[in-house]
């Protein structure tokens, strides 16, 4: 696994694909009830979750995310009836093909979430964060032009 | 049979389909330079047929993919006779209609292709009728750089031909195949060992982009690796990313079509071996989603194209210790 990170400052940067019908109301929520959640999340609204690319993902680690997570309505719920069906196919399939290339597990998720759950979007968000941070750096699918100059 | 009594039953066949006028295309195999260095190719003539025409041991390639385009070609034609004659009543209506060309194309499947010929027809890649699809009986085909039979054919997973308009030789069974122990093999390395195995392959990759160019479920029109703003078109990767990315993206647009013919390992002039990752989608879903195989029939529906409410959840992917 990659090396602990040393400075304790260090926040992992996160990708949040979010629903647009769901789990975006439900940051917003979180947002309007003062919810704390670390500011390190990017949230990147997507129609549906069967919206995300595979390479969307690849796209974020490669530009300097630590993590990506994708949230969507929970299974039935879908405003497009069957999208998140097929996304959790699809995202299984693809963390499964990280996982073999070596790409440590943890760094990516699915959750479901939402429009009301603006308490779990945030416990959702802390606790990936601290799981990200666990991780350090991310290391392997990362794109030494893209990183910042120091 | 023996691969010489095949090789000439299968030119006869050739040169009798083509010189009684019920083909007027072949798509076989061309001799080379050397006994190993056979490529693809399409016969129109007779001649041609009797010098360079030929069928042994080393003819790995699947002829599959080149139906897109001979087919597409002759149903360009076909539209355009249709569009001209209907143009034609109705300047005149008494026109006489010219008649319409009509072309089949001969051919060749082993066994493992018509898996892949049976998949480009689900997915309407190719019109049935004007194909005439010859099968083939296949021993496993020999390796050029190595001299033997290769990988895929130590695992060959069927011997049986799913579509076809005529059999030389005979039918076999689908195979008990033990393809997937070297994925299982990497699957039980440590996660660093995975990282370090794969960064091996991969950094040798030299982005010919011929694992795309050759497999068969690989016929959209527009390639994402072809479009210069989807950001995947460079040449030469120039860091693991890229490496990585095109690979996992490559195998990803395959996954659920994919017949595991092989080819993509079969081209690579670095020796990659692309087809663990088709090999690790395929088994990740007979274990997710139920058996299936791509191209072994043309009605159920593939799987990623199919959901079910009780699906596995992505969770379900676990950490190897």
């Amino acid at each position: 696994m990659s090396e602990p990170v040393k400075d304790k400052n260090w926040k992992p940067r996160i990708v949040a694909f979010c629903c647009n019908w769901c789990s975006y109301a439900g940051a917003d929520l979180a947002g309007n009830n003062r919810l704390e959640y670390p500011a390190t999340v990017k949230i990147i609204r997507i129609p549906c979750s069967c919206r995300l690319n595979p390479l969307f993902i690849l796209r974020a680690f490669q530009r300097g995310a630590d993590g990506v997570i994708l949230c969507g309505c929970h299974p039935g719920d879908c405003h497009y009836t069957s999208g998140n069906y097929f996304a959790r196919r699809r995202m299984t399939l693809l963390f499964s093909m990280l996982n073999f290339l070596g790409v440590e597990k943890a760094r990516t998720r699915v959750e479901w979430c939402s429009a009301a759950e603006g308490v779990r979007f945030a416990q959702i968000m802390n606790d990936f964060v601290a799981q990200v941070t666990s991780l350090g750096e991310n290391k392997r699918l990362e794109d030494v032009r893209c990183k910042p100059a120091k | 049979m023996q691969t010489s009594e095949i090789s000439s039953r299968v030119l006869a066949r050739a040169e009798e389909l083509l010189s009684c006028g019920k083909v007027q295309m072949v798509i076989g195999w061309r001799k080379g330079l050397f006994d190993y260095d056979i490529t693809p190719s399409l016969f129109t003539t007779s001649d041609d047929l009797k010098k360079n025409f030929v069928y042994n041991e080393w003819c790995g390639a699947n002829l599959s993919k080149y139906l897109v385009k001979e087919t597409r070609a002759i149903e360009t034609a076909k539209d355009t006779v249709r569009t001209n004659n209907k143009m034609a009543k109705m300047k005149n209506p008494d026109a006489t209609d010219a008649p319409e060309p009509s072309a089949k194309v001969l051919v060749f499947l082993k066994p493992c292709d018509t898996y892949s010929f049976t998949e480009l027809l689900k997915e309407h890649r190719i019109f049935r009728d004007d194909v005439f699809a010859v099968g083939i009986p296949c021993d496993g085909m020999k390796d050029p750089e190595k001299k033997e039979i290769s990988e895929r054919c130590t695992v060959c997973k069927s011997k049986k031909h799913i579509t076809y308009d005529e059999l030389i030789g005979e039918d076999g069974d689908v195979q008990d195949s033990k393809r997937f122990d070297m994925v299982e093999k990497i699957e039980s390395m440590s996660p660093d060992k995975r990282f370090a195995f794969w960064q091996n392959e991969f950094s040798r990759c030299i982005r010919c982009n011929a694992c795309r160019d050759v497999c068969p479920a690989c016929t959209c029109e527009r390639c994402i690796f072809d479009n210069p703003k989807s950001g995947a078109s460079q040449k030469v990767a120039a860091d693991d990313f890229e490496e990585s990315m095109y690979h996992i993206i490559r195998a990803w647009h395959v996954a659920g079509r994919c017949t595991d013919c092989g080819e993509c390992s079969r081209v690579c002039p670095q020796n990659i071996p692309l087809h663990l990752l088709n090999r690790k989608f395929i088994k990740d879903i007979n274990e997710l989603y139920g058996p299936y195989m791509a191209g072994s029939d043309m009605e159920t529906k593939p799987p990623m194209l199919n959901y079910q409410k009780d699906d596995a959840e992505p969770s379900i992917i676990k950490e190897a210790k």
